[in-house]
């Protein structure tokens, strides 16, 4: 019986180790369908930025206009008009990475559909690791790695699904998602073992798993605030009425506007927070059943709660006058090294209580 | 969502002359004012005005100290001030690190002490960052909260002069009259749970206000978390105990191996408690690359709360601490004690124990030191005492593969390996001595015929007989012991009530939106109402517009809109115009 059991557990696995190599070549195909997307996208000729930028006091108009002004006996609906707070330039987002092509197009939604088969392959991966050694797929750096990059496909296949404009982040997070899975499987590699008796606790469960999900979502919020930072710095370039390169107008005119951006990555990061503050308050009872202490400054703990005071800090940022911008998200920034560092450096060169067979 | 956007003051509109402009936009700023308790404006740099005093000084001192930016200053100060402490080992944590590391780094360890490195979360500079930060914070939450009182008990501030320079407006003619559309607006807006209320020709209407208590909640739970916290260190007391399969603890300060206590600790603190070990299971991943990892401990253990309380039994995990009187017992290692019986010439037994050893391996390759202190008499008569150096392993590699190193955890093939000592131990000098080393700079070790030091490898039963008729040592068997760390520390549950606060504040905080709504309603010159709608939020979000617009196709269909006159009245073309 046992030893059957054994049987199955190893071709899981194996299994979950074909499946993780599968998800990594379908990765691959998607990362070459997002440059021929973006190569094509790079015929397109826009311009909306700069014009919108430079056309002077003639300003565009505002995004919903109030049509129909009467003049027939219709009885139409009341419709809203908005306007943008001062201060933020008023620039339209860019067509993304097909540049409003259709062959780039095309090889975008190609690169989409490989992105969410690669991401159901390193789900089954994960999933057939978990049942191999029946219990959280969460009890070494391999495991949490896989699944990282798992959900981080997933957070991004989840904000297209709700309609939400992201695919210009696509490129950049499948080409992640290669570095990670990649890492993870030269050089963070594990068998399948169960768990230590310290890792033995349901809050295993609820603290890695948010752990984890804050990881990768932080992480999309940390790739918008790049992004964020070059498309400002292109922008004010061209309101100072100068000319960028033609590779960096190319790439950067097709994304969205920096004040998108810039909100986009603000959104991202204030919704995980709580759920970072979850998550170390998680630790914190568990460490408390399993050591005799809910904090003891452990590295660990002490990187944890640098990442969350941070984000904090990016968060009274923003709120402060003087500091949104460049400033919070140079904060932002900061908040994310640290919670990489927190990831690999902590457990890998600092070793405390949190460490686990095996790396 | 966390932007203090003042009013959106408007771009030079030529339509309007610039006095009335300018009293629109005071208009507007108050109307936008007091969304947020936050500080309004950084206060001004530099220092009090000249003349002003020690109270001036005060009193700038704390307006820099409550402002927005310094708290920005301080919260970035104590996350860079934290790292040290995971860098450089903490005495707190690893008392032995700390004592590795200065030997490698000697160069820099007066440099170190002087900084307080090897304490950081307890150094002068740390806990100055983060006095200042919570003072700032208290001196932040008291004129908030009182000003959030003062919103929630007054009424939402009237319509601004000019509702299309609002984020976001809409207006439509109607044949109903304005009265009327104000109190549907009223109504409707109540009914969304907005406060609303009339004042002059409009509805002032605000909803959102638990994103402020939030935002107050989670700072005030941070001021309790902090609170408990620095109780738990201060009253807490945590210490070890080795207790052997049989034997029990109670709970006083002398039973303890060691101890380590807050400074505000006494030792009347003590909740009594008393527990014994029945029993302790182990068991290891028996083969494959990881073979020998450790996948369950359990320790059985009869326990009675209070000095005589009736027994009760318990298993006790590593992640299943004993919660009994207010303290908690956790189980932490293992190990075991070889039972040994020393006899003397005459063959009376004179020593019967179980010695525990102190693991040196994950395999359980144990070593320690069994020392006979009382009742020997060598062959002649004399008194003296004898010493063992012991090395067990529980899973022996095998005749020939000599070495004393376990090759698995439990004890499938248990091997014990003593020389022994004769003479003082030394354990009269008055020091404390190490229980798991023989002290021998006052003893002989036992010679073999030829003069090599004696020793023996045992199985349990074995017994090993000493030269010259000087006594025999028996291997009886084994015996386990657990480790077991006893803490209590108050203020626990005071810091969980904080995170949870702390939790729902920030959701509340973060996910909540305070808007306000305004509809204003008059007669044209025409005689048919004009209706403006107007939102206004913290920051720009799109769901802003859609809630407006939802609210105004309600509105719409008590106050249809009129059919249009011949002829544009002005007010209804904003088309496009972005003011
Ligand atoms: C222990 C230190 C502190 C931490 C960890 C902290 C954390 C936070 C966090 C995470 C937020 C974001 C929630 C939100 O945007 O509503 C926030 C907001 C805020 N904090 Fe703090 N804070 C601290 C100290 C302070 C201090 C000292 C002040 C006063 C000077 C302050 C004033 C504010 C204000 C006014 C907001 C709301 C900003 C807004 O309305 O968007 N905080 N704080």
């Amino acid at each position: 019986m046992t030893l059957l059991a054994a049987a199955t557990n190893t071709s899981l696995a194996h299994a979950s180790n074909v499946l993780i190599y599968s998800s990594m070549a379908v990765y691959m195909l998607a990362f070459f369908a997002h440059i021929a997307e973006w190569t094509f996208g790079s015929r397109s000729k826009v311009a909306r930025t700069a014009n919108a930028l430079t056309a002077g006091a003639a300003k565009a108009p505002a995004v919903q206009v109030r049509s129909k002004a009467g003049g027939t006996a219709v009885m139409d609906k009341p419709q809203v008009v908005t306007r943008s707070a001062t201060g933020t330039r008023d620039v339209p987002d860019g067509p993304g990475a097909a540049g409003g092509t259709a062959k780039g197009d095309l090889y975008g939604r190609i690169a989409i559909s490989l992105t969410a088969l690669g991401f159901l392959l390193a789900l089954g991966g994960v999933v057939s690791r978990a049942l191999s050694v029946q219990r959280a797929p969460w009890g070494n750096m391999y495991e949490f790695s896989i699944t990282f990059s798992t959900v981080a496909a997933g957070a991004y296949l989840l904000l297209l699904a709700l309609g939400k404009n992201v695919r210009w982040i696509g490129l950049i997070l499948v080409t992640t998602v290669l570095l990670d899975l990649g890492v993870a499987t030269t050089w963070l590699y594990t068998d399948s073992a169960a768990l230590v008796p310290a890792l033995h606790s349901y809050w295993l469960w609820i603290h890695v798993s948010t752990a984890i999900i804050c990881g990768a979502v932080f992480y999309i919020g940390a790739a918008g605030t790049v992004l964020y930072l070059f498309r400002d710095s292109y922008e004010s370039h061209l309101a100072e009425g100068r000319k960028p390169g033609v590779f960096r107008t190319s790439v950067l005119e097709r994304l969205p506007s920096a004040s998108s951006l810039d909100k986009f990555s603000y959104r991202i990061n204030a919704a995980v927070f709580p759920l970072w503050t979850f998550t170390i308050i998680a630790g914190a009872i568990w460490a408390n059943d399993a050591w005799g202490r809910y904090w003891g400054w452990d590295p660990k703990e002490v990187w944890s709660f640098i990442t969350w005071v941070a984000y904090a800090c990016y968060l009274h940022a923003r709120a402060t006058a003087g500091w949104k911008g460049r400033k919070a998200a140079y904060l932002a920034l900061f908040a994310f090294a640290c919670w990489i560092w927190n990831y690999y450096g902590v457990n890998i060169l600092l070793n405390g209580k949190h460490s686990y067979g095996g790396v | 969502m966390s932007t203090t956007d003042k009013a959106p003051t408007a771009a030079p509109d030529p339509a309007h002359d610039s006095a009335a402009s300018a009293a629109a936009d005071a208009t507007d700023a108050a109307a936008a004012a007091q969304l947020s308790t936050a500080p309004l404006e950084d206060p001004p740099a530099g220092g009090p005005a000249v003349g002003m005093g020690v109270l001036g000084w005060i009193r700038w001192f704390w307006r820099q100290l409550t402002s927005m930016r310094v708290a920005l200053i301080l919260l970035f100060l104590l996350s860079l001030g934290s790292i040290p402490g995971s860098l450089i080992p903490q005495n707190r944590v690893d008392p032995m690190k700390v004592e590795i590391w200065k030997g490698k780094h000697e160069f820099w360890v007066p440099a170190a002490e002087k900084l307080q490195l090897f304490d950081v979360y307890s150094s002068v500079w740390f806990s100055a960052i983060y006095i200042l930060l919570f003072i700032s914070l208290i001196g932040c939450i008291v004129p908030r909260t009182w000003q959030f009182v003062g919103q929630l008990r007054g009424r939402p501030p009237g319509a601004p002069r000019r509702l299309d320079r609002l984020p976001a407006y809409t207006t439509w003619r109607t044949e109903s009259a304005p009265d009327e559309v104000l109190s549907y607006a009223k109504e409707l807006l109540r009914s969304r749970r907005f406060r609303a209320d009339a004042a002059g020709n409009a509805v002032a209407a605000e909803k959102g206000y638990l994103r402020e208590a939030g935002n107050l909640a989670f700072h005030i739970a941070l001021i309790v978390l902090l609170v408990a916290f620095a109780t738990g260190q201060l009253f807490k007391s945590e210490g070890g105990k080795l207790v052997l399969r049989g034997k029990g603890f109670s709970n006083t300060l002398t039973q303890y191996d060691d101890f380590k206590s807050g400074s505000l600790f006494s030792s009347d603190d003590l909740p009594p408690f008393s527990f014994t070990l029945d029993q302790f299971d182990a068991e290891y991943e028996k083969s494959g690359p990881t073979k020998g990892t450790p996948r369950e401990f359990k320790a059985y253990v009869t326990y009675s709360k209070g000095a005589h309380g009736t027994p009760a039994k318990t298993e006790i995990e590593v992640n299943k601490p004993l919660d009994v009187e207010g303290s908690k017992v956790y189980l932490l290692g293992h190990g075991f004690a070889p039972v040994l019986s020393v006899t003397d010439p005459s063959g009376k037994v004179i020593f019967k124990d179980a010695v525990p050893m102190l693991p040196q391996d994950a395999n359980l390759t144990s070593a320690g030191a069994v020392k006979v202190t009382d009742g020997y008499q060598d062959k002649n008569g004399k008194k003296e005492q004898l010493g063992f150096n012991a090395r067990f392993v529980p899973t022996f590699a095998g005749k020939g593969q000599g070495t004393m190193v376990s090759q698995f955890p439990s004890p499938d093939f248990p091997v014990l390996a003593l020389n022994a000592w004769h003479g003082s131990l030394g354990v009269d000098s008055g020091l404390p001595q190490n229980v798991y080393q023989l002290d021998t700079a006052k003893m002989r070790q036992f010679k073999k015929e030829n003069g090599d030091p004696f020793s023996q490898l045992l199985v349990p039963g074995d017994t090993m007989t000493l030269p010259d008729g000087a006594g025999t040592v028996k291997f009886e068997g084994i015996e386990r012991w657990a480790t077991f760390q006893i803490s209590q520390q108050p203020g626990t549950g005071a810091a969980l009530g904080g995170a949870v606060t702390a939790i729902l504040g920030l959701a509340a905080s973060l996910f909540i939106q305070r808007r306000r709504v305004w509809v204003r309603a008059v007669t044209g010159e025409d005689g048919v109402t004009v209706v403006e709608m107007a939102g206004l939020g913290r920051s720009e979000s799109a769901k802003l517009p859609e809630e407006l617009a939802d609210l105004a196709a309600k509105l719409n269909q008590r106050a249809p809109t009129a059919p249009a006159p011949a002829t544009h009245p002005v007010e209804a073309t904003v088309e496009g115009e972005r003011g």
